[in-house]
Parts: C-alpha cells; sequence; structure tokens
C-alpha cells in the first residue's frame, strides 16, 4: 500500500493530539457525513431536535440542511447534514452537494471544522471505505457506528478500541434511532474531536486498494459480519415473489384507497360537525351585520371546507410512511424497473415519483440522486402528473357529490374508492406517456445504469411515523392558516363589492361574479359555470383552494350554506361536467410552490414554462373531449 | 491502473453474472465496464476476486439482486451481462 495522505495539504503531518488530548476549540460547524442510509438525518434530528425528513432507502436527504445542536456547558454546535456518499467522487447532484461542502465550495457555508463521520455497523467492511477519503481531509474526525442494537441482535461484533486504534480516531457505537449512545456523541461536541492520527492510508483513486484497506481494517477491529438478516430475505420472497409479489401489491393499494375513502369518513364527518357548530356559535355571536358575513360566511366557510379533509390527508401520509420507513418503496422500484425502461427512464426515477404522490415539490428535491441530467429533467417534468395530496380534497368533494356508493368489487372496493384508485391511475399513465414522448424526443439520451443497493427492512417506529403526520398535519394547518385563509378573505371581499344600495350585491352582480362570467366563455365549452370559474382561478395557488373558495361562495349565497357544498355543487356541475372537472384537475399544473421548485432545480424559467403550458393544454383538451363524450 | 479490460477471444468461455441462476453463488472476475460506472459498482461490494450470490429478482426476472459483502444490489440483466465471473466460489 502506498502511504498518501490524500491531496498533501500538510495538515496531516503536524503534531497529533490523542482523542484524549487537548481540547480543540472552535469547533462550532460540524458535517455529518456517511454512505446513503446509514443514518445520518436520524443522527443529526436527535442531536439537533429537529425534524429532517427520514426513510428507509437511499438517497431520501438531498440537500445540505443545518441545525443547531444544545450542548451542555458549551457553545452551541452548529451541524450540518449532508447527503450520503460512496466516496469523493461525487456522480449525482445531491453528493456533489456533500463534495461541496466538505471542501468548502459551498455558496453561503464555510468549510466545517470538524466531521461526524457515521458508517452503517452491520455492513461496516464495505462502509469503511469511505473512511479512508475522509481521514485524509485531515479534519478533526468522530466515527460512529450507527445501528448498534441491529448489529447485536444479529450477533455481530466489532472491537471499538481496536478499531480507534487502527484509524487514529475515536470510535463509538450507536444507535440514532433508539438513542443508544448520544450522550457519548454531545460528550465529543462538548470537549471537541481531536485531529485524526496520521495513519496508513490507500491511495484513493485505487477503489480495489481502498476495499482491501478497508476489509484489512475491520478484520484487525474482530469485525463479525452480524448474521443475514433472515426477516428481510422471507419477506424479499414474498414482496418479491413472482405471482404473489404483485397481488399483494394491488391488494395493499386497494385497501390503501378504500380505508381513506371509508376509514377516514368518521372523523372527516367529526371535523365537519365542529365546524358547522363553530360557524353557527359564531354566527350567533355577531349577528347579522357585515362583520359575521366576512368572518362565517367567507373565512370560515373557506378555510372549514378544506379543514375537512386533514383526517383523510393524515391518513395518505401515515401509509407512505409505512411504506418508506419500512424498505418497501425500494422493492416497488425494482418491480417498476422494466416499466420505466420501457418509457425510457430507470426504477430510480420511480422513488421519486412515488413520493410525489405526497406532494410534488420534496419529489422534484429527491431527483437529485438522478445522475443522467436528461432523465433528471424528464422525471421533474413528469412529477406532477402523480396524484398529490392536495387533489385529495377536490377528488374526495366531487367524487362524494356525484358518485353513489356502491360494492364494485365484491364487499372490497366500493364504486367511490374505485373512482379515486382510476384517477390515481389515470395520473401516472399521464405521466409515463409524457416520459415516453420526452424521452424519445427532446430529452433522448443513452440508458442509463440501473443501480440500486436494497436496504433490509425495518419496522417503522411510532415516533417517526408520529412525526410525519404531526408535521404533515402542521403545513397543512399553516396553509389553510395563510393561503386559504387570503383567498377567502380576498374572495369575500371581491363578492361584496360594489355595493348595491349599501348592501352586499348577489353574488353573480358582485367582482367575483363578474370576474367568472368573464372566463365563462373560455370554460363553458369543459362544462364548468362561473363559480367553477372563480373555483379554478383562485386554485392556482394551490389545487385545494378550490374547494375553500366554493365553500366560500356557497357560504355567501343566501339559503346555499345551509345545504352543504356537496348538495350545492350538484347544482352546478351536470355529472359530464364533474367528470371533465377531475380531468382537469388531474392534468392541470395549478400550484405555485411546484413551478418555483422546478425553476430553482432545472436552473432556468424554460422547463417551468413548458411544463404549465404542455399540462395546461393537456388538461383542456382532455376535459373538453370526456365532456362532449359524456354529454 | 486497471480496473476494466476487454477479455482476450480466447477466453471467450467464461460466464457474466447474467448466467447466474437464482440461489448460485460464483466469484466475481472483473468489470467489464466505463471506468466510472465499475468504480461506483466495486464501491458497492462488486470486487474482482470477491463472492457474489444471486438472489431474488424482480418478477419476470430483470432486474436481479445481487448479494456482496453482505449488502443487496440490484442490477440490470444489461449490466450484469458485461461482470465476468468464475463458477469457483471464494472463500
Amino acid at each position: 500500500m502506498s502511504s498518501c495522505h490524500g491531496d498533501g495539504n500538510g495538515r496531516n503531518s503536524a503534531p497529533i493530539a490523542e482523542a484524549e488530548g487537548p481540547t480543540p476549540v472552535g469547533q462550532r460547524l460540524i458535517a455529518l457525513v456517511g454512505p446513503p442510509n446509514a443514518g445520518k438525518s436520524t443522527l443529526f434530528n436527535r442531536l439537533t431536535g429537529l425534524r429532517q425528513r427520514v426513510a428507509n432507502f437511499p438517497g431520501v436527504t438531498v440537500e445540505h440542511r443545518l441545525g443547531k445542536a444544545q450542548v451542555e456547558g458549551h457553545y452551541d454546535v452548529e451541524l450540518v447534514d449532508l447527503p450520503g456518499i460512496y466516496s469523493l467522487s461525487p456522480r449525482s447532484e445531491d453528493e456533489r452537494v456533500s463534495f461541496d461542502v466538505l471542501s468548502g465550495k459551498m455558496d453561503g457555508l464555510r468549510k466545517p471544522d470538524a466531521i461526524l463521520l457515521i458508517l452503517d455497523s452491520t455492513n461496516l467492511s464495505r462502509h469503511l471505505t469511505l473512511a479512508a477519503p475522509i481521514l485524509s481531509l485531515g479534519l478533526p474526525t468522530l466515527i460512529l457506528l450507527n445501528m448498534a442494537d441491529d448489529l447485536r441482535a444479529r450477533d455481530g461484533h466489532v472491537d471499538v478500541d481496536a478499531l480507534s486504534k487502527s484509524l487514529g480516531a475515536p470510535v463509538a457505537l450507536i444507535s440514532a434511532s433508539k438513542g443508544e449512545g448520544i450522550e457519548a456523541v454531545e460528550r465529543f461536541l462538548a470537549r471537541g474531536i481531536a485531529v485524526p492520527k496520521p495513519i496508513q492510508l490507500p491511495v484513493l483513486q485505487d477503489v480495489p486498494r481502498c476495499r482491501q484497506w478497508a476489509r484489512g481494517v475491520s478484520e484487525q477491529a474482530g469485525y463479525r459480519h452480524p448474521a443475514p438478516p433472515e426477516l428481510s430475505r422471507k419477506l424479499d420472497g414474498v414482496f418479491l415473489h413472482p405471482f404473489w409479489g404483485p397481488v399483494i401489491f394491488v391488494i395493499v393499494v386497494g385497501a390503501v384507497f378504500q380505508t381513506i375513502f371509508t376509514g377516514a369518513r368518521p372523523l372527516m364527518d367529526g371535523v365537519q360537525a365542529l365546524v358547522a357548530m363553530s360557524g353557527a356559535w359564531m354566527g350567533g355571536l355577531l349577528g347579522t351585520g357585515l362583520l359575521k358575513s366576512l368572518i362565517v360566511d367567507g373565512l370560515w366557510s373557506g378555510v372549514g371546507s378544506v379543514l375537512v379533509f386533514l383526517p383523510q390527508i393524515l391518513l395518505l401520509f401515515l401509509f407512505i410512511g409505512v411504506l418508506e420507513d419500512s424498505g418497501y418503496l425500494a422493492r416497488a422500484a425494482l418491480i417498476a424497473d422494466r416499466t420505466m425502461a420501457r418509457v425510457g427512464l430507470q426504477g430510480k426515477s420511480f422513488i421519486p415519483l412515488l413520493s410525489a404522490y405526497a406532494c410534488a415539490v420534496p419529489a422534484i428535491m429527491a431527483t437529485r440522486t438522478i445522475e443522467n441530467k436528461r432523465d433528471r429533467i424528464a422525471t421533474i417534468l413528469i412529477a406532477p402528473f402523480m396524484t398529490c395530496s392536495a387533489r385529495l380534497p377536490v377528488y374526495t368533494l366531487i367524487i362524494a357529490a356525484f358518485i353513489p356508493e356502491r360494492p364494485f368489487i365484491g364487499p372490497f372496493l366500493g364504486t367511490r374508492a374505485a373512482a379515486m384508485l382510476g384517477l390515481y391511475v389515470l395520473g401516472f399513465v399521464a405521466a409515463v406517456a409524457t416520459a415516453r414522448l420526452l424521452k424519445s424526443s427532446i430529452l433522448r439520451s443513452e440508458r442509463t445504469p440501473f443501480v440500486l443497493e436494497m436496504p433490509a427492512y425495518r419496522r417503522p417506529t411510532l415516533r417517526s411515523l408520529g412525526l410525519r403526520v404531526a408535521d404533515r398535519a402542521e403545513v397543512f394547518l399553516k396553509r389553510a392558516g395563510t393561503v386559504i385563509l387570503g383567498v377567502s378573505f380576498l374572495l369575500w371581499l371581491l363578492a361584496s363589492v360594489p355595493l348595491i344600495h349599501g348592501h352586499t350585491p348577489p353574488i353573480e352582480q358582485s367582482l367575483a361574479g363578474t370576474l367568472g362570467r368573464t372566463i365563462e366563455p373560455a370554460i363553458r365549452p369543459l362544462g364548468f359555470n362561473w363559480k367553477i370559474g372563480i373555483g379554478l382561478i383562485s386554485s392556482l395557488a394551490a389545487r385545494e383552494v378550490i374547494v375553500g373558495t366554493l365553500g366560500t361562495i356557497y357560504g355567501m349565497e343566501p339559503g346555499k350554506d345551509q345545504v352543504g357544498l356537496q348538495q350545492a355543487l350538484q347544482h352546478d356541475l351536470s355529472p359530464a361536467g364533474a367528470v371533465s372537472l377531475l380531468v382537469f384537475f388531474a392534468f392541470a399544473m395549478q400550484c405555485m410552490s411546484t413551478l418555483a421548485v422546478v425553476r430553482r432545480e432545472t436552473g432556468s424559467w424554460k422547463w417551468p414554462v413548458i411544463q404549465f403550458t404542455y399540462m395546461g393544454a393537456l388538461a383542456y383538451v382532455s376535459s373538453f373531449v370526456v365532456y362532449h363524450l359524456l354529454s | 491502473m486497471q480496473l476494466s479490460f476487454k477479455r482476450t477471444p480466447g477466453e471467450s468461455k467464461s460466464r457474466t453474472l447474467a448466467e447466474l441462476g437464482s440461489g448460485e453463488a460464483a466469484t466475481l472476475v472483473d468489470l467489464d465496464l466505463p471506468i466510472d460506472f465499475a468504480n461506483r459498482l466495486m464501491e458497492l461490494g462488486f470486487l474482482p476476486g470477491g463472492p457474489v450470490f444471486a438472489a431474488f429478482s424482480a418478477p419476470g426476472g430483470d432486474p436481479r439482486v445481487f448479494r456482496v459483502e453482505g449488502a443487496e444490489i440490484a442490477l440490470r440483466r444489461e449490466t450484469a451481462l458485461r461482470i465476468h465471473i468464475s463458477p469457483a466460489v471464494a472463500a
């Protein structure tokens, strides 16, 4: 082995402190580095109390994130969580982020003072390879062997002292998810981490040498591989079974849709009753004046009609959480690879697409793990077709108003759940067809190889699932309290002017009504009247806003505020118009946040403009065709 | 530094990873792939001289999951076709 301290920056040849040596001062920015899915973000969340997104598959973290760790009796230490890397030669956007931060090239962030190197202790002989390039940086480094609980449970072993000796840096066994060994990490953060002792490192560019070195080091430390994860393998035998795998997938998906529809119903009815009760109570306090009109008919009708969908959305997120945390998502990507290959993409594109079922914004961020630039842009462009959770309220409202509930496939799947499932499939088909179109024209590229590390299955923890659901509830309520409240207010204002003889006008003659009537000729061919038109305009901000808007419009119409949104809608939409509206929402790009993130991730307005135009045109034409076929 | 090389015609009898059936083990010989990609695979555990085991596959047989050094990595058939193996199982 050739001796090589990386890039010869000379720092390593300085006199070296022992791990117990003098306290290095001023370590205020510490980077969390490690291979993908080693548990960096889980540790980051433990140390900072923040809620960085974590899941059980490689490549969840795609950007750097800062957080303060409160270390007792010490100044605050700033931690920076980084995307996973296998080496210091980045191959995708997310790996480049880690590389840039570690080399001090990241804009607005100085070079870290020290490193926490997080390795998966159940995969040590492989993961140790990363220790070579990281130690060669010459920065103070603490090596953490994560998932110690798993290592013990599967009868693996490693001698931490011996490992520390051969690496010249302190080593600790921890379990970030269980909280084991966290005090040790905090002690190190408080005391400061020493610069590693110089050791013989392999030539970093020579991957086989580095691997040999890692294997040698782990052998010296008496590393005993944990027993194979038997349960994982048994589960794979079922989930990847040529026949039962797909069957189970379909059953699970069907059950989820049924649960979202029927299981969430009692909760939704509860919220609805609360909203109605509190509205009536406020109405009683406020009398009949303008203030009552604003607060009860305008704001509360708008916000309340969206709040009703909170239980449903949380249920969806709970399900997505189980999929992500258990490790099933990576298997789904594997199963989907062939389909994705047929449309010119690869299985890796499937993971962002699946997370787009929650929201397109994180999904577009997640495309950073795709190495091929053209594949990445194609995935970004099709992600908003996937049925995000903001479409759920719109779909639920219209389906519940127009489709009677009957058994569809025996007692397992009702007509409403089936209609919802159909809309999800429609979005997926649109995405896949668009990908095919893009990959055979403007984004043609060579087939990129597909490599995906399969994580072991893990039981999702209640804590993690609880945090996800709580986070989502917060986001949802925040949006109800800002965007939807704001739009409701604006709408109430537009619907209250011009005053006629000192009274608010009938809604048709108000400014909002005039606005709706102005665009009515354009949307009449799709089966929508001016009220739906007002909803469509407001839904450009975010899709679910249309529900709030309709709530406000009907809330302000005398006589209609009693019958509820569903019955009110039946007056304004024909069944054909309802289907047309569903199709419109399946295809149209009505989301400012998504456009903004596409602009940021692609670096220009070109792609968001193309995307908005394409999706809008597709929505318009499809709705037109559907409406005329059905009526 | 030689990480991957074309095999000479005389050695055409060698097997590739794609021929490894489910549940079979073999020893990796070399990776006939662009250096960047070969490096990534080696970082993941596909090291010449090391053992490899064919595990589950997606329905239809492609991609397949290979076990190397305790890790499970999924590869497409087109990649497996360019990874050469010898039937002897390394210790």
